[in-house]
């Protein structure tokens, strides 16, 4: 079975805190994410989506604060119209958008992490691994890792 | 490049080592780049796992440190501590979380466990690998503390914290503190009477030259950071210039209007123009213009400026806004109880002779409407029967709320306790799904209630409520005999279910604080933090944090206000320098950093033409350097560099 690898950025507010609350509550969801704890979504540059995938990402899962939560006032309204820009730029790319997903989970939300883990997880397993076929160009002019 | 990362890897007991392979973990971590050295303990939390973490940073020269163990959240602050003594840099101390969001949440899948583990940890050493030493930053402390909410926790907290010598502004958002607390008649288990050891804290709460008394306010706004929070309180329009006002209750007789008691839980009514009990503080009214003639009746009536000797009625008179700079906040804003409304199948809100239990506390009160007397509301008449019903919306997952709610089985014993003290020959039930008696002395009380008071104790859950004939039919089931159980009743008494005061969680939203799912305060750690909220600055107390009783509320409260005070023993806070800085040399003024910044940190140099970030104002969101277009903003520690590294890293077959 395919296994997809997904780069979850978790507001260490919010969706951190409710991942560490569904670990104190023993909850079970897919082992296929790996976290990257920044202080806000609002840090996000779509840059490092794109990076993500380009580093080999089936699927970015970006978990925030509820719109009115934000810590700092209103990162998340931000990281809401990024998120939205860069879906179209992926579609233009030729990635299916759906492989970046942004959830607004809080702290008290462990459950709701459990389900958008293991459904997001379902759901890029459905869309099968990324091709990202550069061109010749593109991989002559790609930075090194 | 000369990085140096130890990777310490924690068992946690079997919490970790009992589904991650962490003997492989250690062992891949060694030959990853950068890593000096990489070992495995059972709990690197404890002494010797500390001093095997310091011993590693002396002899390999280490540069970074990466403990892969629990959240953050928990050991962070330890970690940084071993690491500054043994010479390194706190910043240089990175915590990879291998148990809340690994071993626990995987136990099934070992292998993926122990793979996902690995990934967590070599993200955490890129970033390790490009952590810079960084000094705390320094702002001034002020040593002045908002408490939310005058019941027994707020009041107990503003006690302590103005005794330790510092300044309280207390808030109470109704006309008078006091709180739940004193509208009960008496306490358990000790039944002594709560006006009287509640009365007096809030005489001294109130005439304490340490502490400012605001009452009918309310928290208007919140912002800043742990030491320097700016606050502003709405104290709300009470058309009674309460400064100049004696208290002298004349205004109270004269006024025509009524409305019913919040006070005495709609039992009574109270005036237009009140205050909610005769032992109010301050006891000065407020007008209630909602349900005042004056303000109904566009100006006819007018009594009450009329009567008043000192011209203190003032219908113009504004909502204020006051200012306070404030070092920490404790929230105490307690509990409502469960509509009861919600319990249809007891008829409640439908039949007057089902009643709250704070309806009932308010009957056996000496100072209640009914001067002590238990009366049911419906005709007066005394109850010859009466039934106590436990977890009325607490622990039923299907229908109501799942948790227990800690005091009904209390007090609806003393509740019991007392009607029969009051009506000799009643007969008081209980239906119970367990007695839990847990606190000191209260398995004595339940116990000398069944047994010296008679009070049946039934165990089974009441199905039905329904009125005939004049009675209150209570069907239900004793689960010990199994037989049915009727009981033609005269009045019943719902334990209903503790819920966060409703008032909280828009207040949570603006402080920013967490709540659980039910709006309940959550505290930073639930054994080793429980008065603290994981937002720096905020504290907990009493019941708006979970169900608790007195003499809980009293210890959380004092707890609090401890932590208040070894905050406010510094005269600085040293804040997490994770902050954003701008390179000057790229920066092209194009000020789209100071345009998204939250709190005004960024500012543009018009000399110079490029933006700048205020080190004292900037929290680190990092909003500016996802930004800015030629990438001069950059956030200490969390760089775009260590990010698309840790991206990488995270991606590693």
């Amino acid at each position: 079975m395919f296994e997809p690898r997904i780069v979850c950025f978790f507001c260490k507010w919010c969706t951190y805190a409710g991942a560490d609350l569904a670990g104190t509550s023993r909850k079970q969801y897919p082992p296929n994410g790996a976290v990257v704890r920044v202080n806000c979504t609002g840090r996000i540059d779509p840059q490092h989506v794109l990076w993500a995938f380009r580093e080999g990402a089936d699927g970015v899962l970006v978990g925030g604060c509820h719109p009115g939560d934000c810590h700092y006032e209103e990162g998340n309204h931000k990281t809401m119209r990024r998120v939205q820009y860069l879906k179209r730029m992926l579609e233009d790319m030729g990635v299916e958008p759906e492989r970046l997903h942004l959830e607004w989970i809080s702290a008290a939300e462990g459950e709701k992490l459990v389900h958008v883990m293991s459904d997001f997880t379902e759901e890029v397993r459905g869309l099968g691994p990324l091709e990202l076929g550069l061109s010749d160009t593109a991989k002559a002019v790609a930075p090194a890792k | 490049m000369g990085e140096r990362i130890g990777v310490f890897v924690c068992h946690c007991g079997t919490n970790i080592a009992g589904v991650v392979d962490v003997k492989r973990v250690a062992e891949e971590l060694a030959d990853y780049p950068g890593v000096a050295y990489s070992t495995d303990y059972t709990y690197m939390c404890s002494d010797p796992g500390q001093n095997l973490v310091k011993d590693a940073i002396k002899k390999h020269k280490l540069t970074g440190v990466i403990v892969a163990a629990c959240s953050p959240t928990l050991h962070e602050a330890t970690f940084r501590r071993a690491g500054t003594a043994a010479g390194m840099n706190q910043y240089q101390v990175e915590i990879a979380n291998i148990r809340e969001q690994c071993s626990w949440v995987h136990r099934d899948n070992k292998e993926a466990a122990t793979e996902k583990a690995i990934r967590t940890i070599k993200i955490m050493v890129e970033k390790a690998r490009l952590d810079e030493a960084l000094d705390p930053i320094s702002v001034p402390m002020t040593p002045r503390a908002l408490v939310v909410g005058g019941g027994i926790a707020g009041i107990q907290a503003a006690l302590d914290i103005a005794n330790a010598g510092h300044e309280v502004v207390l808030v109470e958002k109704s006309a008078s503190i006091g709180g739940h607390m004193a509208q009960l008649s008496e306490t358990f288990p000790t039944l002594d009477c709560s006006q009287c050891i509640m009365t007096p804290k809030m005489v001294e709460v109130a005439q304490h030259p340490k502490v400012k008394l605001m009452t009918y306010s309310e928290v208007d706004d919140v912002s800043g950071y742990v030491g320097n929070f700016k606050v502003r309180i709405r104290k709300k329009a009470a058309y009674v210039n309460r400064d100049v006002c004696t208290g002298c209750g004349l205004c109270i007789e004269k006024c025509p209007a009524t409305t019913p008691s919040e006070f005495d839980e709609q039992l009574a009514d109270r005036k237009a123009i009140y205050t909610p009990f005769p032992q109010a503080v301050p006891n000065k009214p407020v007008l209630d213009a909602e349900h005042c003639t004056y303000f109904l009746k566009d100006g006819k009536c007018g009594i009450c400026a009329k009567v008043c000797p000192l011209d203190c009625i003032d219908y113009e008179q504004k909502d204020e806004f006051i200012d306070f700079e404030v070092g920490a906040i404790v929230v105490a804003t307690g509990y409502d109880l469960y509509p009861i409304e919600n319990l249809g199948e007891y008829g409640g809100g439908k039949y007057p002779d089902v009643v709250t239990s704070l309806q009932f506390e308010r009957m056996l009160s000496a100072s209640g409407p009914t001067g002590g007397e238990i009366l049911r509301p419906s005709d007066g008449e005394v109850p010859k029967e009466v039934v106590f019903l436990t977890c009325c919306g607490s622990r039923d997952t299907e229908s109501h709320l799942p948790y227990c709610s800690k005091i009904c089985c209390m007090y609806l014993t003393k509740h019991a306790m007392l009607y029969k003290h009051n009506v000799h020959e009643g007969q008081a039930y209980v239906f119970y799904m367990d007695v839990r008696t847990g606190g000191k002395g209260y398995e004595e009380f339940y116990t000398r209630a069944a047994e010296e008071d008679d009070v049946l104790y039934i165990r089974g859950k009441v199905s039905k409520i329904f009125e005939e004939d004049g009675k209150v039919m209570v069907w239900g089931v004793d689960t010990l005999s199994g037989k049915k159980i009727e009981i033609a009743a005269d009045m019943a008494v719902l334990g209903l279910a503790t819920i966060p005061n409703q008032s909280a969680a828009k207040l949570a939203n603006m402080l920013k604080i967490h709540a659980d799912e039910w709006g309940f305060l959550s505290e930073a750690h639930p054994k080793l933090r429980p008065v603290e909220s994981l937002t720096p600055g905020f504290y907990l107390a009493g019941s708006a944090q979970g169900p608790k009783d007195i003499p809980e509320s009293v210890a959380q409260a004092s707890a609090a206000a401890s932590k208040v005070a070894a905050l406010f023993a510094e005269t600085e806070y040293h804040r997490e320098p994770i902050i954003a800085v701008i390179d000057e040399d790229t920066c092209a003024g194009c000020r789209v950093c100071v345009s998204v910044c939250p709190y005004d940190a960024a500012e543009f140099d018009d000399e110079k033409k490029v933006a700048r970030i205020k080190e004292a104002i900037c929290e680190g969101c990092g909003v500016c350097i996802a930004a800015c277009p030629s990438g001069s903003a950059q956030q200490k520690n969390l760089t775009d560099e260590q990010l698309y590294k840790m991206v990488s890293a995270a991606l590693e077959v």
